[in-house]
């Protein structure tokens, strides 16, 4: 057996640690585990890919490792955990630059003559998608950290650019492939896919984000996968269509979440101040009734099962911790309290699971929307934290309603709704809820944190 | 590159994504971030492909320097995507019901 077959032997183990890793993810007990794992199939390979017989010098990569190593580590250790999303889009973007990196070293370290048409094919898709991945994930992590406007950057021809600038980019791949050696088709072509990425994803709003951060997710490790196929690697072909698969179906599972296509969701602009939607007059009537801290405290305290919906207001007001505190109170004063989970809630999915994980709530108490919808007809009081669009009857009510059709949590079936708010303007996706003008909402409008500690104190006193 | 060789390539790629949809279909929605940010850890392997690119070339040329950079992001990718994994996954943890003061 030669070097190279046992390399490829251990790029075999390490494929099957990821595969093992993801499995164990399945369950929260076993999930830390798998995590390792997947972590050794990563050390296993780097190690097999060093002792190739073709390595010449090390200096570059230890320096270079280093310095990698040094910023993923204080990005990932300083980290808010509701700035994870973020985190998770650049370090994505990162995967993506680095493949395309890696196959623009190829196409400098190979003669052009030498290129098979197949290879320069898959080179040409590594480059395009790893580039696209990269600005895409930036521009994502811009608009989740406020840096640019949440809301979608629409223009008139907007798709019609996006479609030009697609097509010349085809257009190039094919003069390249005929020609490897036109070196300034090539570099056009990085250009281009790089201002696609911008392009393409601002005019998705951010309450989008966390399809498209999934959606980016599954890009790089498509891109993987193609360089994988230009530098003839089995390993990175396996991986990369493995996180390309899986990112695409966490996509779909998100998609279904809210009732929409993935192409409505990448061509939709949803969210867009819709100015239409004012004149119909099908806007909910009457008006939002504000309540003070002490009259809610009095609907809690007689109440004897409470579920709690929290949403990215509790993200934005860091509330989870003192949400868990009066979780806990609740629970001591004989008060069944559980916590309904939406699928979307949030800025990525599952989102609102770490944070209350990070405050240290039993994660046997988080139900998932489908296990605990039936209930809230036999719940005394909901309390909605900062969520919007994921409790809007509307979705169920009203067929003009863009989001008619999502599945949404029935809260309003409780018998009362406490509503945490921090003003009378609306969702992410810029819609009316009528949830808030109905006769058994209670709104407590301010900032999330601030409403959670005067409720609690309220409560204890 | 043969035919042969593309074949087997599109036959290991084909079987990967659906091993890969597979396995994330049985992940419930509470571990949807860690899977999310775990698997792009796992895109991070790249990093073969940096590595071979800088360390190939004999002396520093063009690829090595492209190379260099690629192993530097594909580090980043691969260290920050499984420490916070890991950070998010120490946080789930099960308790008892009852509190005690």
């Amino acid at each position: 057996m030669s070097t190279v077959n046992i390399i490829d032997f251990v790029y075999l183990i390490s494929a099957m640690l990821f595969m093992l890793g993801i499995k164990n993810l399945s369950s929260p007990a076993t999930a830390k585990l798998g995590n390792k794992m997947s972590m050794c199939g990563m050390g296993v390979a780097i190690l097999a890919t060093l002792a190739s017989p073709d390595m010449f010098g090390y200096t570059m990569i230890i320096i270079a490792i280093a310095i990698g190593a040094a910023i993923g580590g204080y990005a990932a250790v300083k980290v808010e955990m509701t700035s994870v999303p973020e985190m998770v889009a650049l370090f994505n973007g990162c995967g993506g630059a680095a493949s395309a990196l890696v196959a623009m070293a190829e196409y400098n370290g190979t003669a052009p003559d030498a290129f098979a048409g197949f290879t320069i094919i898959t080179l040409l898709l590594s480059i395009i998608i790893g580039s696209l991945t990269f600005t895409g994930s930036i521009i994502a992590y811009t608009k989740l950290q406020g840096i640019i406007s949440t809301r979608p950057i629409t223009y008139t021809g907007q798709q019609i650019v996006n479609a030009g600038i697609l097509l010349a980019t085809v257009v190039l791949a094919y003069m390249v492939f005929q020609n490897p050696a036109n070196g300034l088709a090539f570099y056009a072509i990085i250009l281009l896919a790089l201002g696609l990425g911008v392009l393409s994803v601002i005019p998705i709003g951010g309450a989008d984000m966390p399809v498209i951060v999934s959606l980016l997710n599954s890009y790089s490790g498509l891109a993987v996968s193609m360089t994988g196929f230009a530098l003839n690697n089995n390993a990175l072909i396996i991986v990369g269509s493995l996180v390309g698969a899986s990112g695409l179906f966490l996509t779909k599972i998100m998609c279904d979440a809210m009732n929409r296509s993935l192409a409505n969701v990448l061509f939709g602009a949803f969210g867009a101040v819709d100015e239409t939607a004012a004149d119909t007059g099908e806007g909910p009537t009457g008006s939002m009734k504000g309540f003070e801290v002490e009259d809610v405290a009095i609907a809690i305290e007689n109440a004897e099962s409470v579920i709690i919906v929290p949403g990215y207001g509790m993200a934005a007001a860091q509330a989870q911790h003192v949400t868990r505190e009066l979780g806990d109170f609740l629970i001591e004063e004989g008060i069944d309290v559980r916590y309904a989970i939406h699928s979307v809630a949030g800025r990525m999915p599952g989102h609102m699971n770490v944070l209350l994980a990070e405050a240290d709530v039993s994660y046997d108490l988080l139900y998932a929307m489908e296990d605990i919808n039936d209930d809230f007809s036999t719940t005394d009081v909901a309390i909605v934290i900062g969520a919007n669009d994921v409790v809007n009857p509307a979705a169920k009510t009203n067929p003009s309603s863009p989001i008619y059709g999502m599945p949404v949590l029935d809260v309003e079936l409780a018998r009362t709704v406490v509503v945490l708010k921090r003003s009378m303007n609306v969702g992410f996706a810029g819609i009316e809820n009528e949830l808030f003008f109905k006769d058994n909402t209670m709104m407590l409008f301010g900032d999330a944190k601030d409403s959670i500690q005067k409720l609690f104190t309220e409560l204890k006193g | 590159m043969d035919t042969g060789t593309i074949i087997i390539g599109l036959t290991i790629f084909v079987l990967a994504c659906f091993a890969g949809a597979e396995l994330i279909s049985k992940v419930p929605q509470t571990l949807h971030t860690p899977l999310m940010s775990g698997s792009n850890a796992i895109s991070g392997i790249a990093i073969l492909g940096a590595l071979l690119a800088t360390g190939r070339p004999e002396a520093i040329d063009a690829e090595s320097m492209l190379g260099f950079f690629a192993v530097i992001f594909a580090t980043i990718n691969v260290v920050g995507g499984y420490m916070v994994t890991d950070r998010m996954l120490q946080m789930f943890k099960k308790k008892k019901r009852k509190k005690k003061e």
